[in-house]
């Protein structure tokens, strides 16, 4: 599994592995924080962020604390901590020295801290043996991957605001529905490449 | 046994170093130090950095209106920054219209301490405080509207102008599961200052539902306040009209008692609209008013009345009352305290006669 281009990795999370469509995670944020196209982009780029740098983090913890000291089976909860301090420390950080990134993706860092796809990503990373560049690969793209989905699921609301919906489709249902039907379409892009 | 104590010591020893971590960046990377806050201009306060300004605010006492309690949801706890405080953020826009913003208007609950800052606030919100209170008194007034009088603790006083109101703190209960403030006008008139009269309809709401199902005597609650620019204005060459329904009615308690009290010399007239006889209360203190003010007349009118009531007064709604008895809006000014549909009714037929806009004074609820 160790011989793929990191940039394969890249492009295949962004299209045929995309978190949202192929895996159905990281829903919560998505569902709920998909009315607009200028916030679900803003919320995007934060997770983009937000996974790259946890990637990076836990990959470090993991190869050179975890595998060596062979407490391998502790990843789950040190990565979700990891995350979880990470996330209050960048928002600290942010707030104070860039104010206008602040402006733009502090305010969804809380909201993100919970996220699975963070979570997922370091998973994945540590079942799929990704060395270190393919890890980074994976973890933009599939924050990429992610804004893809969520921007296209904020176009697709927008655009059906106005119809009239049978009752009890408004809401969650008719975005789970739309998802169902976006996620066909990427399995379209699925012959391309294999990650897995 | 060895495995379960070695990773309870890892994630511990793990935990603990990023809680040192997280410990050392709030104080030294989330630490604005002391910041000067200017209100108004004339009021200067040394506040610490790094939270909200409506908590910061209330740090000093201050209180701004805030339903949600700082979650950025219900859009009240507006206050004008003129220096400090950054661009406006994303979740605030919701709240606000573009006039607002040009206006330097903000939400205080998402707006953060983080230089010095310079704010403007009503002035009135300086004497918001927040109080705990017993309930002393429920009382039936109608089959729906209930009395209730809450005492300030010993040596505890609210000052407050005739027709404001408070807003009261409901807890959670069986039923419900978040904490609401709702505002409820004061009875009472300002020389009484240790306890104060509320008159609660129910609804089914979140706040009634509690207030009429849950609440006894001998409870304890919490109030902030008072608020509100619906109150007593002094213009003495003015007739003063005044139009209540339902609990409506307790604002002009309020200021009519005032005006007893300070031996205001003004025509008013007070058009109260209630559906049957059954629905008119707190009847014998209106009459004793009517008795001891200067020159005031109770017109109460009831608009489902039947032959069995042996009604002789006015029939129909308010307005129908106003149309009859108000001639002109020559020297004259409104107070109205209602639904939003009575009071847009009321609006349209004063309007009508004459009343301009700065002559009518209202409190929507």
């Amino acid at each position: 599994m160790t011989d793929i281009s990191p940039w394969v990795i890249f492009f295949a999370s962004i299209f045929t592995n995309n978190m949202i469509f192929s895996n159905f995670l990281g829903m919560c944020s998505f569902i709920s924080v998909s009315n607009e196209i200028p916030t679900s982009l803003g919320l995007g780029q934060a997770v983009t962020f937000v996974l790259t740098f946890t990637t990076i983090l836990n990959y470090l913890i993991y190869n050179y604390i975890l595998v060596p000291l062979g407490l391998e089976y502790l990843r789950f909860i040190i990565f979700i901590i990891t995350i979880a301090a990470f996330v209050q420390l960048l928002e600290m950080v942010v707030e104070k020295y860039f104010p206008n990134l602040y402006y733009t993706l502090g305010i969804f860092l809380p909201l993100i801290t919970v996220n699975c796809v963070i979570l997922a990503v370091s998973l994945f990373m540590v079942i799929r043996n990704y060395t270190f560049l393919q890890s980074i690969g994976f973890a933009v793209g599939s924050g990429i991957g992610w804004t893809l989905a969520i921007a296209a699921m904020a176009g697709a609301k927008q655009k059906i605001k106005n119809n009239k919906l049978p009752k009890g489709l408004e809401g969650p249902g008719i975005t789970l529905i739309i998802t169902g039907l976006m996620a066909l379409a990427f399995v379209g892009f699925s012959g391309i490449v294999q990650i897995q | 046994m060895g495995t379960i104590l070695i990773t309870t010591a890892i994630v511990t020893a793990f935990t603990g170093l990023l809680a040192l971590l997280l410990t050392v960046a709030e104080n030294t990377i989330a630490n604005y130090g002391e910041l000067k806050l200017v209100i108004n201009d004339d009021k200067e306060y040394v506040v610490k950095g790094g939270s909200s300004l409506l908590s910061t605010l209330i740090d000093q006492k201050i209180f701004i209106p805030s339903a949600c309690g700082g979650r950025g949801t219900c859009g009240y706890c507006k206050v004008k920054v003129l220096e400090g405080g950054g661009p406006v953020l994303p979740t605030e826009l919701p709240w606000l219209t573009e006039e607002e913003i040009n206006d330097h208007i903000r939400l205080s609950c998402q707006c953060k301490v983080k230089e010095n800052m310079k704010i403007e606030i009503p002035e009135e919100l300086f004497n918001v405080r927040e109080y705990e209170v017993t309930v002393e008194l429920i009382e039936d007034m109608t089959e729906e509207i209930k009395k209730l009088r809450l005492r300030l603790k010993e040596g505890e006083e609210i000052e407050f102008k005739p027709g404001q109101y408070i807003q009261l703190k409901v807890p959670t209960y069986e039923g419900n599961d978040e904490e609401v403030y709702r505002a409820y006008s004061i009875a009472t008139p300002p020389s009484i200052k240790n306890y104060i009269d509320l008159y609660i309809g129910y609804t089914g709401g979140i706040a009634t539902t509690y207030i009429h199902k849950f609440l006894k005597e001998g409870d304890k609650v919490y109030i902030n306040g008072p608020y509100g620019h619906f109150y007593y204005h002094d213009n003495p060459d003015r007739e003063m009209i005044m139009v209540a329904v339902a609990t409506g009615i307790a604002p002009i308690l309020s200021i009519l008692r005032y005006m007893k009290d300070n031996n205001i010399q003004r025509k008013a007239t007070f058009y109260f609209g209630a559906k049957t006889p059954k629905d008119l209360f707190e009847l014998e203190l209106i009459e004793e008013l009517e008795k001891e003010l200067y020159d005031f007349r109770f017109i109460p009118t009831l608009s489902r009345v039947k032959e069995e009531h042996n009604w002789t007064g006015e029939r129909g709604r308010v307005n129908i009352a106003l149309e009859k008895y108000v001639d002109n809006g020559e020297n004259k000014e409104a107070y109205l305290c209602g639904s939003p549909g009575m009071i847009d009714t009321v609006v349209e037929v004063l309007t009508k006669k004459g009343f301009t806009e700065e002559s009518i004074y209202y409190d929507k609820f």
